[in-house]
């Protein structure tokens, strides 16, 4: 059936089903936000332990979905993968070293005899938290805002500058970016330790900190997306392959494709609603607003970088090497042949769902850990 | 083309991947074997209903949690550098190579950690049957990954279902099933987690060794040691049945890589097998360091032609045939092949200026010269010995190979005898007397992991140097980046995993000295 498609309509599939595992990426890194929380929020070992918990028995979910993320890009748009890990060599390092020491630091953190001792491994996590959320934010500020690369015929890839990549921290709305993508993560954090966590003090410090993080997280947040209105972008021509600039390009974006458009509000919407009525009415049910709408924004602001004839990597230092998901792509047999795969999704969702669900059942408190086999 | 790329960049990126896949390789083979261990372990429970099973699946499960965050944590790196350091590989071999890894991470890696926070946390949430399931879903899901990545890396020893593309510059799939069937994958994923089903059960007889010498928890060490010694009597005979077939892969796949870890410099007929080997400072070839000559060597006649081709008279060709060529038995030369490769190279440069200058004609024509099965058989085969510049690099380093290989051979032979007598004084009912064997079980736990790691060290180091299969060696595949940049996240990830390994295995040693009674209780 996917063999009766044509190659860009592959192509846009492929973008769509990346773009959803980067979206969903940036909803479970609440587990980031909260790992940067546990000073705000824990006044004493037992809820410090609430919180590493609660945290602990989600972390392998966002570590998968970004390897997952990986594979996936690598699979459908293979020129990415080589331009700008290669590229960007040390901003990608380091995302993955603080992955790296965050994937050990839950289950040796209580454990005797753990060589580091539990602070260390408590700042491994704060480092994770907060360099995870910070420099992913910022590389994809890089799909609007263009990185420092060239391709040459066999598609080798030379960098502009000895930072390999870091120097996008110096574009503030790259930036900007990567500080809204912190501080939602944290309030994503916080929203699941009011959803998740059986424990009066520890949810009025969540609802006290929520008003805290979302000032600055809507003041970033909003800069970048009304920036993003005003500037130019990088358009290229579908039949010469060409890449030139284009005013108002995501602008444009914006009103030719309606249906993007209207998830993009429903996704916003739904985050301020998540949080404004947590903190208004409290209760608990916040993170599903907000974290459902954050997956819809971050999904179509993805689908902005990309659809309608836009260059979602673009270079501002040749520009003709930028790439497109037409000049990016894999092959249309491997693109098919990855669809059927795709066809899993559902399936790995479903199942994902329903364990989550059964686990989840019952809120952690501090008796539930008390019974608990396997404690972080 | 490979303009301002240094031999020392390559080192370094060679060695950081080796650096990174190696400490990978440390946790992965126990994970892989211990889940289903301890998926058998629970099903005892189940099925009997006896708490001392649940007591004894929780304890290893203690261990396997250890292990398993420190192989998540290893793992992530290795994804990402084949782009970090490997991006014109990643670019050249992406429309192949990158759907196994997708695939790793939608099928395999979601239901790996799912289920194991279930396995872990689900004791008081779930049904014991549902338990039960997901535990053997984390298991079957390790296994999973290990499917994905070998399949890909079965492929870079003898790429297949595909074609090369001059338009994108790239190989790009025509048969997703031949990727996945190709018969070294399938060996390979076989041999590589047998072999690891081996390294655990190894495991928890030396763990458990160790607490029947201790005299503690003795009813608790010896149900374990009868789980192991039986899963892995089973896994050993397999891993042998499977080891010998990726050997014949080789052969016919990778003859160099053949020769090297065998030590055979001149092919013939009816070739001997070099059973133990020792090599002698002096080299066969003034010329050529590499080429050691042997101090001693145990040979066995017409062995290794058996073993290759199934035929005790059939032409193994040696190190000096595959370079000089041998017409008598139709093996080209080195320099041949080079040739070859070069003419393939230039092919293509041609196209690609004749379509930036615009010339269709000229272009198209290239195109079909290129595409056609001829030049595809003769000159494209052969793509990656343009590259080459000094013939003698096409040879890997003979001792490694020749070493690695028969460190993990001789080990495997002894695992053999090490399982029998296990199963033999378990089906006896008196293992817990033979203090002898359970000291040497303890001791036989680093033999286990350094014959896993050489197996990985022959596979990786004997296909030098080749990326892919004669198509693209490790100097074409390279990120062009500064060697110091290379060095930085070289010493980085090695204080980085170093200090990780220390914890880890301090961790686990108290976790075995606190044993199985205060982890779990008698819930």
């Amino acid at each position: 059936m996917f063999e009766s498609l044509s190659l860009l309509s592959l192509q846009q599939y492929w973008w769509l089903i990346v773009s959803l595992l980067g979206a969903l990426f940036v909803f479970l890194m609440f587990v980031q936000g909260g790992e940067t929380l546990f000073l705000a929020i824990a006044k004493n070992e037992e809820e410090k332990s609430l919180l590493v918990n609660t945290l602990g028995r989600k972390w392998e979910f966002t570590f998968t979905t970004l390897v997952t993320f990986g594979g996936a890009f690598f699979a459908s748009f293979p020129l990415f993968y080589a331009t700008s890990f290669g590229g960007a060599y040390w901003v990608w390092f380091a995302i993955l070293i603080s992955f790296v020491i965050q994937a050990v630091s839950f289950e040796f953190r209580k454990k005797p005899a753990n060589f580091l001792g539990a602070k260390t491994y408590e700042i491994f996590l704060f480092i994770n938290g907060l360099l995870g959320p910070l420099l992913v934010g910022t590389a994809v500020g890089t799909f609007f805002n263009g990185a420092m690369f060239s391709l040459d015929d066999m598609k080798h890839v030379t960098w502009g500058t000895e930072f390999r990549g870091l120097e996008a921290v110096l574009t503030f709305h790259n930036l900007a970016l990567g500080l809204a993508v912190v501080f939602l993560s944290r309030v994503l954090g916080l929203l699941y330790f009011m959803n998740s966590i059986d424990n009066e003090v520890i949810y009025e410090r969540s609802k006290r900190q929520l008003l805290y993080n979302t000032i600055p997280f809507l003041v970033f947040f909003l800069y970048f997306v009304i920036a993003l209105l005003f500037k130019d972008g990088f358009a290229y021509n579908p039949t010469s392959g060409e890449i030139s600039i284009e005013s108002y390009k995501y602008l444009h974006n914006l009103l030719a494709i309606p249906v993007n458009t209207l998830m993009l509000l429903i996704g916003v919407v739904g985050v301020l609603w998540g949080i404004g009525t947590t903190i208004l009415k409290g209760g608990t049910k916040g993170i599903w607003f907000a974290g459902g709408g954050t997956v819809l924004t971050v999904w179509a602001l993805l689908i902005l970088a990309a659809f309608n004839n836009t260059s979602f990597y673009p270079s501002i230092f040749e520009m003709q090497s930028s790439l497109t998901i037409e000049n990016a792509s894999s092959s249309k047999f491997t693109l098919v042949a990855m669809s059927y795969v795709s066809l899993f999704v559902p399936f790995v969702l479903g199942y994902i769902w329903y364990a989550w669900k059964s686990m989840n059942n019952e809120k952690i408190s501090t008796k539930e850990l008390e019974q608990e086999h396997h404690v972080y | 083309m490979l303009e301002g790329i240094s031999t020392s960049l390559v080192d370094w990126s060679r060695a950081q991947f080796a650096l990174t896949a190696m400490y990978h390789w440390i946790f992965v083979p126990l994970t892989l074997g211990l889940g289903i261990i301890i998926a058998i372990m629970e099903t005892l429970y189940v099925k009997t209903g006896n708490p001392e099973w649940k007591r004894i699946t929780k304890f290893w499960m203690t261990l396997f949690g250890i292990n398993f965050a420190i192989g998540v944590a290893t793992g992530i790196i290795l994804e990402f550098e084949f782009g970090t350091n490997w991006s014109n590989y990643s670019w050249f071999v992406g429309d192949i190579f990158g759907a196994p890894l997708a695939i790793e991470g939608i099928l395999a890696f979601f239901m790996e950690s799912t289920f194991i926070a279930i396995m872990f946390f689900g004791w008081n949430k779930v049904s014991k049957g549902f338990h039960l399931t997901a535990t053997w879903l984390t298991a079957i899901g390790a296994n999973l990954s290990a499917l994905w990545i070998l399949v890909a890396n079965g492929w870079m020893q003898k790429p297949v279902g595909m074609v090369f593309n001059p338009e994108t510059a790239r190989m790009e799939m025509t048969s997703f099933w031949e990727v996945l069937f190709s018969p070294m994958a399938v060996h390979k994923f076989l041999h590589t987690t047998s072999s690891s089903f081996v390294l655990a059960a190894i495991f928890v007889i030396g763990v458990s060794s160790w607490y029947i010498l201790k005299g503690r928890d003795i009813v608790f060490a010896r149900k374990s040691i009868v789980v192991s010694s039986i899963f892995g009597f089973l896994a050993i005979i397999y891993t042998v049945f499977t080891g010998d077939s990726s050997a014949r892969d080789i052969a016919h796949h990778q003859p160099m890589k053949f020769a090297a870890f065998e030590g055979l410099y001149n092919g013939s007929e009816g070739a001997g097998l070099v059973a133990l080997g020792l090599f002698s400072e002096n080299s066969t070839d003034p010329n050529n360091q590499n080429l050691k000559d042997f101090a001693v060597k145990i040979e066995i006649p017409n062995i290794l032609s058996y073993m290759a081709f199934l035929n005790w008279n059939a032409f193994v060709p040696g190190i000096n045939d595959l370079i000089n060529g041998n017409e008598k038995y139709g093996v080209l030369s080195a320099d041949e092949k080079i040739a070859r490769g070069k003419l393939a190279i230039e092919k293509l440069k041609a196209f690609k200026e004749a379509k930036k200058a615009g010339n269709v004609v000229a272009a198209d024509s290239l195109k079909t010269q290129i595409m056609s099965p001829e030049f595809q058989n003769n000159n494209f085969k052969y793509f990656g010995y343009g590259y080459i510049a000094d013939k003698n690099t096409l040879v890997p380093s003979v001792a490694f190979s020749f070493y690695s290989f028969h460190i993990m051979v001789v080990l495997g032979m002894y695992f053999i005898f090490f399982f029998l007598f296990a199963l033999y004084y378990t089906l006896k009912g008196k293992i817990h007397k033979k203090r002898k064997f359970l000291k040497i079980a303890i001791w036989t736990i680093p033999l286990a992991y350094i014959a896993s790691q050489a197996g990985w060290v022959l596979a990786e180091v004997g296909r030098q140097p080749w990326i892919i299969q004669d198509l693209m060696p490790t100097i074409a595949a390279v990120t062009k980046i500064s060697v110091g940049a290379v060095q930085v996240t070289f010493w980085l990830f090695a204080i980085i995993f170093t200090t990780l390994l220390i914890a880890e295995i301090k961790i686990m040693m108290r976790q075995i000295k606190i044993g199985s009674k205060t982890e779990g209780g008698t819930n």
